[in-house]
């Protein structure tokens, strides 16, 4: 396959950044999307240019790293990571735009990519159980109904990439917080922090700078890990619990 | 409490959905009492006149009236301020577009903000058009309603305004209704349809039940 490929460039977070473009031949349609821009970076190495840089880790579509809008879409016009996206979802002699996300709690560090610690914040917030570590604990010790651990497991697959934020028009982090939220609210050992998780990972994400949700549904179509929309209602109900039972006190 | 809903996004959104919800609640009763000047000038005027006396003799004389309008200016300017500073942080929560980009959210969805601008300014108009009549075109008389209104849809654009503003009402209600269940809260996958479907009928039914009395007056039905 031939291509043709846009970049953003942009030489570190205080730069103008720029659309580039750049042409690779001889993509394999069984590459994946990193690796077409593998071979890239190995042409614009050889020349003598700076390669383009893009985050990336496991490349097996579980870490969250790979973070790239790919022709308007992130993570591309398959539903997956961009890593687990391959050039058989392209044609021979396509011209593919490739973005870093977009959203002011996300600046660009370099090219494509960019800060992701406003999401490590909100974990920090109130993303964990407090609980005694330690040997495994005797798995009928703590019952779950089947239908909360299926809740609670459906929102743990969310990877943290960020794709929600990229593809909300308001740059907000609303289903990311809820997957988060909705996977230890649910469960008795996220029980003691019900209240508290809520109330601070929403006020973390305020701060952060990330938007609020309009209901676009924009991050669902999104989500590598097909986290449905309805997780924010979920969380807007336990946020009103919270801050009626808040108000009591 | 008040402090945490209002410095919050999703507290605003709350108090969006619920001061959307008072006055979707009016709109209905509004528009079923319109649909009363199909019924002639004294069933018409008659109603305009008990909507004054709504609660005697407890109340006096305007008393429910007035406690309904200061409820829907406090609903309106509620839900305009948690619009306005929502919609601000949204925008500069995402400072720099996509080269590629493409819009996919629905019409309805795509044109809240607007959409809602647009009826801002009409309850403005509307108010000084039928309520005191300072831009009504005709022969405002108050006391008059049915005569009122014929005389204000006899002329094009008072209808023009008033059907392109009943459209955008009708857009606001499909994604507002929806949306505030999700708010709220009560929204979840078994309900999804039911809401979907009910936010569409409320749509339909309160856009083509306003727009049918300037239709009424347009075709001579109402005269």
């Amino acid at each position: 396959m031939k291509l043709t490929l846009r970049v953003w460039r942009q030489r570190d977070a205080g730069a103008e950044g720029a659309m580039s473009t750049y042409e690779v031949d001889g993509i394999s349609s069984d590459m994946s999307f990193l690796e077409m821009l593998d071979v890239l970076n190995e042409q614009l190495i050889l020349s003598g240019e700076d390669p383009v840089a893009f985050d990336h880790d496991c490349r097996e579509g579980i870490c969250g790293a790979c973070s790239l809008v790919i022709n308007g879409d992130a993570h591309g016009p398959e539903r997956t990571t961009t890593c687990q996206l391959h050039m058989r979802s392209f044609q021979d002699g396509d011209t593919i735009d490739i973005e870093p996300w977009r959203a002011a709690a996300f600046p660009v560090i370099k090219d494509l990519v960019v800060d992701r610690s406003a999401f490590d914040r909100i974990i920090q917030a109130g993303g964990y159980v407090t609980a005694p570590t330690g040997a495994a604990p005797e798995a009928h010790a703590t019952p779950v109904p089947k239908a909360d651990a299926d809740f609670a497991f459906e929102h743990a697959e969310c990877i943290g990439c960020g794709a929600c934020v990229a593809a909300c028009p308001n740059g907000a982090a609303m289903l990311f917080t809820s997957a988060k939220v909705n996977h230890l609210n649910v469960l008795p050992q996220g029980a003691p922090e019900r209240e508290t998780r809520v109330l601070d990972m929403v006020g973390q994400m305020d701060a952060e700078g990330f938007g609020g949700c309009t209901l676009t549904g924009e991050c669902a179509t999104a989500c590598p890990k097909g986290i449905p929309l309805v997780s924010i209602t979920r969380m807007n109900k336990e946020w009103l619990r919270a801050t009626r039972k808040a108000g009591k006190r | 409490m008040a402090r945490t809903m209002w410095d919050s996004s999703v507290g605003k959104k709350t108090v969006m959905a619920v001061s959307g919800l008072i006055m979707l609640l009016y709109l209905v009763a509004h528009m079923i009492g319109n649909l009363k000047i199909y019924f002639g000038a004294g069933e018409f005027n008659h109603y305009a006149h008990w909507l004054r006396t709504v609660g005697e003799p407890f109340m006096h004389y305007e008393w429910t009236l007035w406690l309904i309008r200061i409820v829907l200016v406090v609903a309106v300017v509620a839900h305009a301020t948690s619009a306005y500073q929502l919609s601000r942080r949204d925008i500069k929560a995402r400072p720099s577009k996509y080269v590629h980009s493409k819009p996919r959210a629905s019409y309805a969805t795509r044109t809240m903000r607007w959409g809602g601008v647009i009826l801002g300014l009409f309850i403005v108009w509307h108010v000084l058009d039928l309520t005191t009549g300072t831009v009504h075109p005709g022969h405002f008389q108050h006391g008059h309603a049915y005569q009122n209104v014929v005389g204000d849809f006899s002329h094009w654009y008072s209808n023009v305004i008033y059907i392109v503003a009943m459209l955008a009402l009708g857009l606001h209600i499909r994604h507002g209704f929806w949306s505030a269940a999700q708010t709220l809260g009560v929204g979840s996958r078994a309900r999804d349809r039911a809401l979907k479907t009910v936010a569409n009928v409320l749509a339909l039914l309160l856009t083509a039940g306003f727009i049918a009395v300037p239709v009424g007056v347009m075709t001579g039905v109402v005269s």
